[in-house]
């Protein structure tokens, strides 16, 4: 039994006929072909497969599609703007926040979440936000360090466009 | 992985979703799927039917009833809890919440189905018994109110009926005379307790606490109220004596984690850190 | 003037497409009309297959086909590292075919694989194959195996037993640990591991029936080798008739050197449906089950001394897990790369070393992230501690007058670098280890410990600080060498760099090695930019496809920065000769009176006549004026086979403080100063160090394999193998000191592996530290808070 969905992912709006048991990962991925967004186990536990769900940071692969139908979905695919990278891709991108990359862009979305609720966080909080997303290549040192200066580039950046 | 197939049902209000469950015995809730699709995508779950009520705004948030009690709407998530002002005044929750699983789990596992899975490690059970909550359930045809101590029955077993759901958890009002607090040693891999303590403390007249509850989950093979350290403390015994009552009557868990010894200390351990912790915010 | 971007932090090329979700990953690979296959797994750890019902499944909508070991008739996958040495060649080689026939030797062994239209069919029809098994008796522990009566897993293996190996002088040693004053003995277990990484294990098959031709995508270290191994070993097809493709590799740490059995099921099964694509990809718990773990080993060991600290004799056994079945090079690992350089940077008279290899009902066990020299330096750093605390001298005190001496080098160890049969021999090329030491203990405060254990007391804490003065051996290796310690080892180690220069003077540089996250787009880029003088910008690296890249045997062993680096030098320096020989045409000069600088080939004494590299490409790219003799266009090759192996060293210190009441050990503190030689790229190079150190902590505090005796993985999924988290550390603090090595010309030495390689013993001496005022000598890792609760619990009742 196919389900049709309609879904609005970075900013377009995407339909589907799926199976109920089609994970929300899979939509993006095999159905939308935004293979930004890895698979990284199967216990909901690696973080790999962040993403945004009407704002929020979700595990894909722990959202059935069919949840996700009439929702506002952001991947990796959607965070560069017509202006250039995000803060939090070109601070990773500085910092040597990634080597592998599969982790990246699920630790970049974790980031955008932390970062759009806590615009100044400590190491400590940054480490505590990304608890849910494993790297396994980094030891997170750079990561902890891209997203602070992530945070510091959008509060100047926002401090900036406050002025102007 | 992948779940073995079902069909798919989204309810459009409290009563569809009830209708529904009523009228198929393969069909299960799915609220914000963070227990029942890890299960599912290993087929250790395999629901013929599932009805989501995700979207039923009328069983989320958190509103003060009229006696002054606080009702938690079933389908409230962790992140929702944690940006309550209301439940910010419970200190058991500002230690709990914000460790609970991860952001992206906070943003969608919900309280009700936390408590509905009945998971023996999962953190809110033993802060709901610690807090003597009420679980409001309703199927198609009745509304019953269940009181925490008896809702977990077995390890992801509880006292909800088939055709049940549960829509709101209902807590004491908060109060200024009662200090409380969590305290729990993680399963690294996973980041569930290996045990978790929930406490809560009147203050003392006299020499004698004004109450004492304590939730502990992790442990047994379901959470449960530390009954024989309540009454130690309502008998006068220092938190550290009472603490070693953590485990009496229990069958402790064991597992490649931490055996049946190590888990009945770190048990006390936590009692006593949680019962000297919620002592310290009565000031 | 081009800037020069050897030795500076240059951000990574690879990073744009990786930060805006551009990766390319084997599953992020679509092919037209793709099938999806999916690998029935062995329940059970020791059984034999009586019959495998597949009708049902076949029946089930989308399958395509369903296969079992007997349909498939190639041979079982090759062994291409037998301990040989002094073992010998084995004859109780015990290698996983495509799919088990006959028996299953550990859970999770592959039994059946169907191929579907849609991944959900695949998983679905799974659940319709019967298989009827004679459950047998299992043992998981190695030394356990070895013990009369243990469950025999192979006909051909009495006593479980692959390869019984020593190396040393065994008569001096067994007299030196006589005559000598203290003997410190102890039973140290290196747990098993499960690597990881975080892109798992996939391939996608592709036959084309037109040209009886096999591509194969596979998230592999090592596609060269593969393509030999897969067509000459098991499939017995002419090896020009397959390709091998790795594209992004999302980390691999040594799991994704090895020739996998799923590879050869995608091949066939492609095959068999007339050429359509299979693609498999591995689950988390699959990757738990169906790729190699690392370490494993139950040593024995003796450390033999003065009183005054001089370390006469180091004498170990050991026994190592191996698994069910053989991997690709699972032998060489407990041997060569362990027991060889066992003696780590002290200058141990006597070294003798018995490995035994034993088979086991586990998964099979291969090299992970250091491979052998982690398993070393553990049980190395752990005997000069416990040495050091028997005779009651500061652990710091007893390494520094055991360190080889600066002048000492190069130097050959008694621990068999140098007796490899053939006589081929390793040199220890340079070092200088006090200095980094002195170093590492000034920026950890060595000095002020006592205060801050008794500080920490007061918090009901114990404080402890560990050291690791490791070194460990990279830039594999000599053909030679190789040659001669493997006995069979089936390839040579050598690199190769091919180097085009088009039209506009744009350079596309193709590699024999192939990244999995270091980023060798960039630091090779910077490399061949310093030496032809050009923008990074104007070149580009590719790698990752026997079709198009030159033959090379693919990076691990940190190997890529000091052999692939050098062959890429050695073929730039082929392309400046040539375009200095068409320069001297052009300019009319001789070719001796040609100088180089940078792009500019210049007259000597005319400093006006020059001309740019890119207009020496250009002209020859034209040929419209070449030369009698000369070819046009420049494109060279070279192939290099380096004539040692680099040596890095370092210290590390940790600083941990243990929860009494719990357990609990908190990484407070951790110092790392490493000498890896020049860097090509600092800023890679300390995110190098970043992931080894947390992957060595994750050894020494969280992590473990745990079987059950019946052989059920019991850390089976990523809920019960505990990853670490980015909470559990502190900020790490990294210096250097800098000793070039001589061996390549830019004096590197690698980083891929030195961070894990250090780590583990560093953390593991912190925590066996803070517990010494329970009179605790040893504990085994994982230092959990319940392993370090107990033993605490245990020593306060025998004080008791
Ligand atoms: C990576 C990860 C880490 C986690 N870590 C922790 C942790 O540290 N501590 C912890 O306590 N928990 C942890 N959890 C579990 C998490 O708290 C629960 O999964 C979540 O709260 C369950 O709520 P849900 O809405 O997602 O339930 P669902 O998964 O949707 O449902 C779970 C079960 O409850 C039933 N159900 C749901 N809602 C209702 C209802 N209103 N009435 C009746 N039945 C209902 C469903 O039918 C199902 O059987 C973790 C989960 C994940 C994935
Ligand atoms: S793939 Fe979603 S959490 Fe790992
Ligand atoms: S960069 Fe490889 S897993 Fe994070």
């Amino acid at each position: 039994m196919a389900a049709h969905l309609s879904v609005t992912v970075n900013g377009t709006v995407r339909e589907a006929d799926v199976e109920p048991r089609r994970l929300l990962v899979q939509l993006i991925r095999e159905d939308f072909d935004l293979t930004g967004t890895h698979v990284g186990c199967d216990t909901s536990q690696c973080g790999a497969c962040t993403v945004h769900v009407d704002g929020k940071a979700v595990k894909s692969c722990t959202m059935l599609a069919v949840q996700a139908d009439g929702s506002d979905v952001t991947t990796i695919e959607g965070m560069a703007s017509a202006e250039g990278l995000h803060p939090l891709q070109t601070a990773f991108w500085e910092h040597h926040g990634l080597q592998c990359g599969f982790c990246t862009p699920g630790m970049i979305m974790t980031a955008a979440a932390l970062l759009a609720s806590n615009p100044d966080p400590t190491d400590d909080e940054i480490r505590h936000a990304i608890a849910g997303n494993f790297c396994r290549c980094t030891g997170y040192q750079n990561i902890v360090i891209a997203i602070r200066a992530a945070a510091a580039a959008m509060r100047a950046g926002s401090t900036a466009g406050a002025a102007s | 992985m992948i779940p073995a197939a079902f069909d798919y049902v989204r309810a459009t209000s409290l009563d569809d979703a009830l209708a529904r469950l009523a009228a198929d015995d393969g069909a299960k809730v799915i609220a914000g799927g963070q227990s029942i699709l890890p299960l599912m995508k290993l087929r250790l779950a395999r629901p013929e039917t599932l009805v989501d009520i995700g979207r039923l705004t009328e069983l989320q948030g958190v509103r003060r009833l009229p006696d002054g009690r606080v009702a938690v709407g079933a389908l409230t998530t962790y992140a929702a809890m944690i940006a309550d002002p209301i439940l910010g005044h419970y200190g058991l929750l500002r230690d709990a919440l914000p460790n609970i699983g991860d952001t992206q789990v906070r943003n969608r596992g919900t309280i009700g189905g936390a408590i509905a899975h009945a998971d023996p490690a999962s953190d809110m059970p033993a802060i709901l018994l610690a807090l003597d909550a009420e679980v409001v359930a309703r199927s198609a045809t009745a509304e019953r109110t269940i009181p925490i101590t008896s809702f977990f029955e077995g390890a992801f077993d509880s006292a909800l009926r088939p055709g049940e759901i549960i829509t709101e958890i209902r807590l004491p009002g908060g109060r200024d005379d009662v200090g409380s607090a969590y305290s729990a040693i993680e399963q690294p891999a996973s980041g569930y307790s290996i045990a978790g303590v929930a406490a809560v403390i009147g203050a003392r007249s006299g020499d004698r606490w004004g109450l004492c509850a304590v939730g502990v989950t992790g442990v047994g093979e379901h959470p449960y109220r530390a009954t024989a350290v309540e009454q130690a403390i309502r008998g006068g015994a220092s938190v550290a004596d009472a603490a070693t009552h953590a485990t009496d009557g229990i069958t402790v868990a064991s597992d490649i984690h931490a055996d049946r010894e190590y888990r009945t200390h770190v048990a006390a351990v936590q009692v006593r850190r949680a019962l000297e912790a919620a002592a310290a915010r009565l000031g | 003037m081009t800037t020069d971007m050897l030795g500076k932090s240059v951000k990574r090329v690879e990073d744009r497409r990786l930060i805006t979700g551009g990766g390319r990953y084997v599953d992020d690979i679509k092919l037209q009309s793709m099938a999806y296959c999916a690998i029935l797994r062995s329940p059970y750890a020791h059984a034999n297959i009586r019959s495998i019902d597949t009708s049902a499944a076949k029946a089930m909508p989308g399958v395509l086909d369903v296969m079992v070991g007997t349909d498939i008739p190639y041979n079982p996958l090759p062994l291409a590292w037998p301990a040989g040495g002094s073992a010998g060649l084995q004859n109780n080689v015990n290698t996983p075919r495509a799919l088990a026939t006959d028996s299953v030797k550990w859970t999770g062994e592959g039994v059946a694989a169907v191929i579907a239209e849609t991944p959900e069919q695949a998983f679905d029809a799974l659940e319709a194959i019967v298989v009827d098994y004679e459950p047998l008796p299992t043992v998981v522990d190695a030394e356990k195996a070895t013990q009369p009566g243990a469950p025999q897993l192979h006909e051909n293996a009495p006593n479980n037993i692959v390869f019984d190996w020593t190396v040393g002088d065994k008569a001096g040693t067994d007299a030196a640990v006589d005559a000598a004053e203290v003997v410190v003995r102890q039973r140290i277990v290196n747990q098993r591991l499960i690597p990881n990484p975080m892109e798992t294990r996939g391939d996608i098959g592709l036959y084309n029936p037109g040209t009886d031709e096999y591509t194969i995508w596979m998230s592999s270290q090592t596609p060269h080798i593969q393509r030999i191994l897969l067509a000459i070993f098991v499939m017995g097809i002419p090896e020009h008739k397959l390709r091998c493709i790795s594209p992004d590799v999302g980390g691999a740490f040594g799991t994704k050197i090895f020739c996998y059995a799923d590879y050869v099921v995608v091949l066939h099964a492609s095959k068999r449906l007339g050429g359509r694509a299979v693609k498999w990809i591995e689950s988390r718990r699959e990757n738990y089950q169906s790729t190699i773990h690392g370490r494993d080993h139950i040593t024995y060991l003796e450390i033999a001394g003065s009183k005054q600290g001089e370390i006469s004799a180091v004498r170990v056994k050991t026994y190592a897990n191996l698994g069910g079945r053989l991997s690709t090079i699972g032998p060489g690992i407990p041997t060569t790369l362990y027991a060889r350089v066992l003696s780590g940077c002290y200058k141990i008279p006597n070294v003798f070393a018995e490995v035994i290899g034993v088979y086991t009902n586990t998964v099979f066990v291969d090299a992970y992230r250091g491979a052998g020299r982690p398993e070393a330096t553990y049980v190395i750093e752990r005997a000069m501690d416990l040495f050091a605390n028997e005779i009651g001298m500061d652990p710091a005190e007893l390494r520094r007058r055991n360190f080889i001496a600066p002048d000492k080098f190069p130097y050959e160890n008694p621990s068999g670098l140098g007796t490899a049969s053939g006589g081929a021999k390793i040199y220890i090329d340079s070092g200088n280890y006090e200095p980094a030491m002195d170093k590492a203990l000034a920026m950890a405060g060595y000095a002020g410990m006592d205060k801050a254990k008794a500080e920490a007391r007061r918090r009901g804490k114990y404080l402890g600080v560990g050291l690791s003065t490791y070194i460990e051996v990279c830039g594999v290796a000599p053909s030679k060498w190789i040659g001669a310690v493997g006995e069979g080892w089936g390839a040579a180690m050598w690199e190769s760099a091919n180097i085009k220069v088009h039209l506009t003077g744009k350079v596309v540089v193709t590699m024999g090695t192939q990244p999995q996250g270091q980023g060798h787009e960039t630091t090779y880029a910077q490399v061949i930019g310093h030496e032809l003088g050009i923008p990074m910008e104007d070149i580009v690296v590719q790698h990752s496809d026997t079709q198009g890249t030159p033959m090379g045997y693919g990076s691990y062993g940190s190997r890529t920065s000091s052999v692939g680096s050098t062959a890429a030098i050695r073929a730039a320096a082929k392309i400046r000769e040539k375009a200095r020989r068409y320069a001297a045409h052009m300019l009319e000069a001789s070719v001796e009176d040609i100088e180089v600088d940078g792009a500019e080939y210049r007259v000597k004494g005319s400093p006006d006549k020059k001309k740019t590299f890119q207009e020496i490409a250009f002209a020859l790219d034209l040929a419209f004026d070449a030369p009698e003799g000369m070819e046009p266009y420049l494109d060279e090759t070279a192939y290099y086979d380096t004539p040692n192996c680099t040596w890095p060293f370092g210290t590390h210190v940790a600083i941990v403080e243990v929860d009494e009441a719990t357990g609990h050990v908190d990484l407070v503190k951790y110092v790392a100063v490493d000498d890896v030689g020049n860097k090509i790229n600092p800023m890679i190079v300390d995110g190098q160090l970043h992931g080894g150190i947390a992957q060595g902590v994750g050894q020494a505090l969280w992590e473990g394999a745990v079987y059950g005796d019946d052989g059920q993985l019991l850390s089976g999924s990523m809920l019960d193998y505990a990853m670490p988290r980015a909470a559990w550390f502190p900020h790490l603090e990294l210096d250097e000191t800098v000793t070039p090595s001589p061996v390549n010309p830019i004096g590197v030495k690698g980083v891929g592996e030195a961070g894990a390689i250090a780590s583990t013993a560093a953390v593991a001496n912190a925590v066996n530290d803070a517990l010494k005022p329970f009179g605790i000598r040893h504990l085994d890792m994982p230092l959990t808070s319940q392993a370090v609760w107990k033993a605490m619990q245990s020593s306060k009742g025998a004080q008791a």
